[in-house]
């Protein structure tokens, strides 16, 4: 009896162990050991064309070794924290009109007749049918006759149109979810249209509202090619920063750097989302 | 006046009459309950009263007013929800606060409302739970103190114990009545279970196919039912198909398998009419058929089965002709645990007060 139940507890690690040991795998090697590769090159000297210059015996004349050169440079210098604000200041705003523009159409889909809604959500899917170079240049033709082109508005416009989509599913999935009979309970208790949404719909929807947050929040601040191809020079983001390091003055050590910053800040902002949500803001 | 008038309220969806031009009134203080088997209009009359829908012909009518321009958030109607609907992200004082937020009373009067209220369904100490943290039996008191909180004219219960089990059930029942009495808020009440009705409620609408069959208190919607569909829904039943063969004070009717039995007189029948005798098991009586019997409808038979429930027991007799009629026989003697065996011959009889003739 009791040797039965050690081999079935012992089975049942055994399976537990093979279906949670290849997605752990998978992780270690392809996120945490590049993370701490990035962390690795950040406090080293970049090679001469590109690349890393070695940790030992470098040439004559040549920087070897560790280094948190990168690092003070970053902070002695203001542009960079300018520049962070700057990337906050759009992913914020982009959020935000995402949010506005995207509330509306998910509480529509998710009250439609449900064999509409999964036409509904295909169609605002369907612009990833294109290429995203595509139709972003599309944007240069839209805004190029107002004059509107390379300034911040037209990479807010960008931004926006492409991470639209992203704010839309997560919102509709919580909307569908939400029990139709709350609504009743409320307006027969008293509450008119708009207290029903503000407090019912509403703060029901804060899981949708976070998630969706984060998928366009975090993917905003490390967009290059909506800056470059729509933004002046003047509306680099972070992402352009990381980017022009690698590709441009190939100085990988500054970009892992930077890209180590930019990680360790959207994570203090998505532990900071957390602790607030954990408080009760979003108790569904 | 009557608190509540339904007027010749019809309600069509496509080609199906869910409501069928019904008209009843609720007066001020009543418990009254719409009953029947699901799909007979009683929950589409409720949304109606809530106001969630509107009839395609007639009124509503609620202290003299007709509510058909009120939407359901500015009726002095509240209800409580089958599945109770009670908004999981709010605890339980704000739950209960609602009503009265949403009415704009002043801070004090909504904490003192929603203390007064939870103690009144007996949740002391729950203030800051939320649902997903209450029993069944704790979202039901919920419900129902939120629906009570801001005293509206009618209390809308939408089968609120549909979901509890047996023994929570009756409990609540009782507290239900308790809590009607208490704050003398009119309850109109959908369910379809009938001894829950017949529990409950001052008046009873029973409800089919869109209409009312009979309105009528408990005691004589059972004992004298007006039809056969009330006769089967409410209880139990024997119902034998029969002829009238003489009119009067008394009536004679003919069972085809039994010969002519003497039944309660009725109004307004003619002599060959035809119907059913009905007659309810616990007016059947049962003995051993070695004793006689004074009644004047008694007949022979065997018995073929019986239903012990502790309690009572009733037995399914075999009658001549193939008539077959269930008897109750309450286990009221002491020292004794079965009074007859399957095959036993016994004698069922009843009074000629018993039972009744029923044409529709």
């Amino acid at each position: 009896m009791q040797a039965e139940s050690a081999t079935r507890s012992q089975s049942g690690r055994l399976t537990r162990l093979l279906v949670s040991g290849p997605p752990f795998v998978f992780l270690v090697v392809f996120f945490l050991v590049p993370a701490l590769i990035m962390v690795l090159a950040s406090v080293r000297f970049p090679g001469e064309f590109g690349a890393l210059a070695p940790l030992f015996g470098g040439a004559p004349g040549e920087d070897s070794g560790l280094t948190l050169e990168n690092y003070r440079f970053f902070f002695g210098d203001p542009i960079y924290a300018q520049i962070f604000l700057k990337s906050f200041g759009v992913a914020g705003l982009t959020t935000l009109i995402c949010l506005v523009m995207a509330y509306p159409v998910a509480l529509l889909i998710a009250r439609s007749p449900k064999k509409h809604r999964d036409l509904m959500v295909l169609l605002c899917v369907l612009p990833f049918a294109s290429n995203f170079l595509v139709r972003v240049y599309a944007w240069m033709i839209i805004l190029g006759p107002f004059d509107l082109l390379f300034s911040r508005f037209a990479v807010i416009v960008g931004m926006v149109y492409v991470h639209l989509p992203f704010m839309i599913l997560p919102l509709y999935t919580n909307l569908e979810k939400h029990d139709p009979t709350l609504l009743d309970a409320a307006q027969d208790l008293g509450a008119n249209a708009w207290n029903r949404f503000w407090r019912v719909t509403f703060p029901l929807s804060l899981p949708g509202i976070f998630s969706g947050s984060a998928l366009v929040f975090i993917p905003v601040l490390g967009m290059f090619a909506i800056p470059e191809i729509l933004g002046g020079k003047d509306d680099w983001l972070v992402g352009n920063l990381i980017k022009e390091s690698f590709l441009g003055t190939r100085d990988w050590p500054f970009g892992s750097m930077l890209s180590l910053m930019l990680t360790i800040a959207v994570l203090a902002i998505a532990g900071a989302a957390a602790w607030l949500a954990r408080r009760g803001v979003a108790r569904a | 006046m009557a608190l509540l008038e339904i007027r010749n309220v019809t309600r069509r969806f496509a080609d199906f009459t869910a409501v069928d031009d019904v008209s009843l009134s609720v007066k001020a203080g009543e418990f009254f309950t719409l009953l029947g088997p699901s799909g007979c209009g009683k929950t589409t009359l409720l949304r109606m009263i809530a106001g969630f829908d509107l009839p395609d012909a007639g009124a509503i009518i609620l202290d003299g007013v007709d509510l058909k321009d009120t939407p359901p958030e500015r009726r002095p109607i509240h209800t409580v929800f089958q599945s109770y609907a009670l908004f999981p992200h709010m605890t339980v004082a704000q739950n209960i606060a609602f009503p009265l937020r949403m009415a704009g009373k002043p801070e004090t009067e909504v904490t003192a409302g929603v203390k007064a209220a939870i103690e009144q369904v007996k949740l002391t100490g729950k203030d800051d739970s939320y649902p997903h943290e209450l029993s069944g039996g704790q979202k039901q008191r919920v419900a129902l103190a939120r629906g009570l909180v801001n005293r509206p004219r009618l209390l809308l219960l939408d089968e609120p114990l549909g979901a509890l089990d047996a023994k929570l059930r009756e409990q609540l029942q009782i507290e239900l009545i308790r809590l009607q009495q208490d704050v003398g808020v009119t309850f109109v009440f959908v369910t379809h279970a009938q001894a829950e009705a017949l529990a409950l409620s001052h008046r009873i609408a029973v409800m089919n196919q869109g209409k009312i069959e009979q309105l009528d208190e408990p005691d004589r919607l059972y004992g004298f039912p007006k039809s056969r569909f009330v006769a089967d829904f409410i209880g139990n039943v024997n119902m034998i198909d029969a002829v009238v063969a003489r009119t009067g004070t008394a009536l004679g009717l003919t069972l085809p398998a039994l010969g002519t039995i003497t039944a309660p007189g009725r109004e307004g029948i003619a002599q060959g009419a035809k119907g059913v005798f009905i007659i309810r098991p616990e007016q059947v009586a049962i003995r051993a058929a070695s004793e006689p019997s004074s009644d004047p409808n008694q007949f022979e038979g065997k018995v073929n089965n019986f239903l012990y429930v502790g309690d009572v027991t009733t037995y399914i007799v075999d009658l001549p002709g193939g008539q077959r009629i269930e008897a109750l026989l309450p286990n009221s003697a002491p020292g004794r645990a079965k009074f007859f065996e399957i095959g036993d011959p016994v004698r069922v009889s009843w009074k000629a007060e018993a039972g009744a003739f029923l044409d529709r």
